[in-house]
């Protein structure tokens, strides 16, 4: 039972992280229709820089909660100024060009980015300094530390912030006419260049802040990172329903629990031939199978049959 | 290739002309390996063979894509079923060594079955959604063959199958040089002239399907599914079948993949290679053979290029390396992804329809343009 409880929490944390990159990819699909592939790559550039600060700080003398509040800064605004840049530079001209182009723009971003990263940082993995308080609770024989609630807190309130800007504020009111139809959104006086570089700019910040979460919580950073993680997150998005927040969300918890779940009891539930590194196959089974039954995803709106 | 499209377009308008298009142009195939080789090397020709390969995966893909519009993002899947067809079947792994008249159409064909398992649970959905679905299926095809070393090892896991026997068609090897009519050639030309003959089977078999009922079906649905269902075209067959002939294609490339490399492993169909291929059809020009054959070329050659250039012409101009080559590499030519889909978003080749559609702007819906 405290090996299922201790599942369940890992699977929280990770599908916290998940739920924070999900909002990027589906805030950008909702509004624009693209994949952003490259989405991934700026949670890795998020990990980076905050972990290059944080190294540069660790010396100083100051507490550990500022070190990680100004590491966090800097992730978020070099995050804001790359995911607001490969909009005007990789999708913006592309808007009315057949759909697949920027994809491939968005997969040409990723590639740079990757690169970029390797040739500044290297392409060793790099470890998190160990400066974080570690102190650890125990629930029914299952351990959780103190960083693990801090994400999941943290991850919780940036959502709930997001949801609050989409449903109570103008802007998010512009936000979301403009993803409803661009069109009428500009008859009706909405600048939607503006929101659309704003939609890629709050989805950056979001992934700087879950970088800095899966650097700190899994100690690793690597110019690789953000592919898988990037695939992971797009999953969860789809799988909640691409372009629905709370599909997003749902979806990005749901994934992390059914990987660390998967992870622990896919060696039972085969009666040992499949092992815990088929959790990745896992996660995708039950996406396809969620899909077949629900094509467009958990709460995702029924697509209507263009026409 | 340039002038094969052209010869195509001229076939049809003077036939006289076309013969002698025809034929300059089979001499210049079948000379090309001898330029390339004397004026750039073996490793260069090496190049050459995995280019005629991926145009055989590209002009694959394209059928799913290009023609029926259904955005695959798992390609590299049916071409690793393919290679480890071929690689369990002729290696020392089981000590099987069928020959390959047996081997490569059994890859089509298992490849193709796997192509309706992924086809037959994705009919329902639509843009993206298959793109996530496509691409979870080619992961979970490289996870398993990745994994599927215990408890009984069947692919030998992450150190991949060894050892292959090299393409032998009778008696004669291709792995060795081959003297014909007292002229000899070394193994890298008789898989070129191997490899390009089976290119120029698939480009035809394409050309042919891409005029047929089967491939005007393919384009309505792509332009539209239900106009197309509503003029009596069974969509759900004829969806299953583009999935079907992409994949055999890719499988007959995997296979033939399998024993040009003699070792196969699971690194070799990952993700990245699916997007390869993908961008090789985007870029080339979606739905047009010419086009998908110069993207399959020009996206082979292209990091090859970098590769050899980025080390030297750092040395040349700064008097050492700077920077991490492989890492420029990549750079460049994520950047050339880039550059090229500003410039010319429709693909560097499109189809005259496609362009003339592109020029026309539909103004309808200036942002979410459909496909």
């Amino acid at each position: 039972m405290d090996i299922f409880i201790q599942q369940i929490i890992n699977g929280l944390v990770l599908g916290s992280i998940y739920a924070l990159v999900a909002l990027g990819y589906t805030m950008v699909y909702g509004i624009m229709g693209l994949i952003n592939f490259a989405h991934g790559e700026i949670v890795m550039i998020g990990a980076m820089v905050a972990l290059t600060v944080v190294k540069l700080l660790v010396n100083s003398g100051l507490p550990v909660f500022i070190i990680i509040l100004i590491a966090l800064a800097g992730a978020v605004a070099v995050c804001m100024a790359v995911g607001y840049s490969i909009e005007r530079i990789a999708y913006r001209p592309l808007r009315r060009a057949p759909k697949l182009a920027p994809l491939i723009t968005a997969i040409g971003v990723s590639i740079v980015l990757q690169n970029l990263a390797m040739l500044i940082w290297g392409r060793n993995y790099h470890a998190f300094p160990p400066i974080l308080p570690d102190a650890q609770f125990d629930i029914y024989g299952a351990t959780i530390t103190s960083l693990q609630v801090t994400i999941v807190l943290i991850a919780a309130l940036m959502m709930a912030g997001l949801i609050v800007l989409i449903h109570r504020t103008r802007l998010g009111r512009a936000m979301r006419a403009t993803s409803e139809n661009p069109l009428i959104a500009q008859l009706m006086g909405v600048n939607i260049n503006q929101i659309i570089s704003f939609t890629f700019v709050i989805g950056s910040a979001l992934a700087a802040v879950a970088g800095l979460m899966v650097s700190a919580n899994y100690s690793i950073v690597h110019f690789y990172m953000g592919f898988m993680l990037g695939l992971k997150a797009f999953t969860a998005a789809v799988l909640g329903g691409i372009g629905n927040i709370a599909g997003a969300v749902l979806g990005g918890i749901l994934l992390g629990l059914i990987e660390s779940l998967g992870a622990g009891y896919i060696g039972d539930l085969t009666g040992g031939f499949l092992g815990s590194h088929y959790q990745d196959v896992f996660a995708f089974f039950v996406l396809i199978c969620v899909l077949i039954f629900r094509p467009s995803g958990l709460v995702g709106e029924k697509i209507s049959e263009r026409a | 290739m340039m002038t094969l499209a052209h010869s195509l377009g001229a076939w049809r308008c003077d036939k006289r002309a076309a013969i002698a298009a025809t034929i300059a142009m089979g001499l210049m195939l079948a000379a090309f390996p001898f330029m390339i080789g004397s004026a750039l090397g073996n490793s260069w020709l090496r190049i050459v063979d995995f280019a005629l390969l991926y145009i055989m995966l590209a002009l694959g893909l394209n059928i799913v894509v290009g023609f029926a519009g259904l955005l695959d993002m798992g390609y590299i899947a049916f071409y690793a079923v393919g290679a480890y067809l071929y690689a369990l079947l002729a290696s020392p792994h089981f000590g099987l060594h069928l020959p390959v008249w047996l081997i490569i159409p059994a890859g089509a064909v298992l490849a193709g079955v796997f192509g309706v398992l992924l086809g037959a649970p994705t009919l329902r959905l639509r843009g993206d959604y298959l793109a996530i679905v496509t691409l979870g299926f080619g992961e979970i095809v490289r996870i398993f063959l990745n994994n599927l070393n215990a408890p009984v090892n069947i692919t030998n896991g992450p150190q991949g199958v060894s050892g292959i026997d090299p393409i032998h068609l009778g008696g004669i090897t291709l792995a060795k040089p081959l003297s014909i009519l007292g002229f000899t050639i070394s193994s890298l030309h008789a898989y070129y002239y191997f490899f390009l003959a089976l290119a120029l089977l698939i480009v035809f078999i394409t050309i042919r399907l891409e005029n047929s009922r089967i491939g005007r079906a393919w384009v309505a649905i792509r332009e539209d599914e239900i106009a197309a269902k509503s003029c009596g075209i069974n969509t759900r067959n004829i969806k299953l079948l583009a999935f079907t002939m992409g994949a055999s294609f890719g499988g007959v490339a995997g296979g033939l993949f399998a024993g040009f490399q003699g070792f196969v492993s699971p690194e070799s169909f990952n993700l990245m290679e699916s997007v390869m291929v993908l961008c090789m059809v985007v870029l080339g020009g979606m739905g047009n053979i010419p086009g998908v054959i110069l993207g399959g070329i020009l996206l082979t050659i292209l990091p090859e290029v970098f590769r050899h250039g980025a080390g030297p012409v750092q040395m040349a101009l700064f008097g050492k390396i700077l920077l991490d080559p492989e890492a420029l590499r990549m750079l460049l030519f994520g950047l050339a992804l880039i550059v090229v889909m500003l410039y010319r978003p429709a693909g560097l080749w499109p189809s005259t329809t496609r362009r003339r559609e592109f020029r026309g702007e539909s103004t309808t819906d200036a942002l979410k343009e459909g496909e």
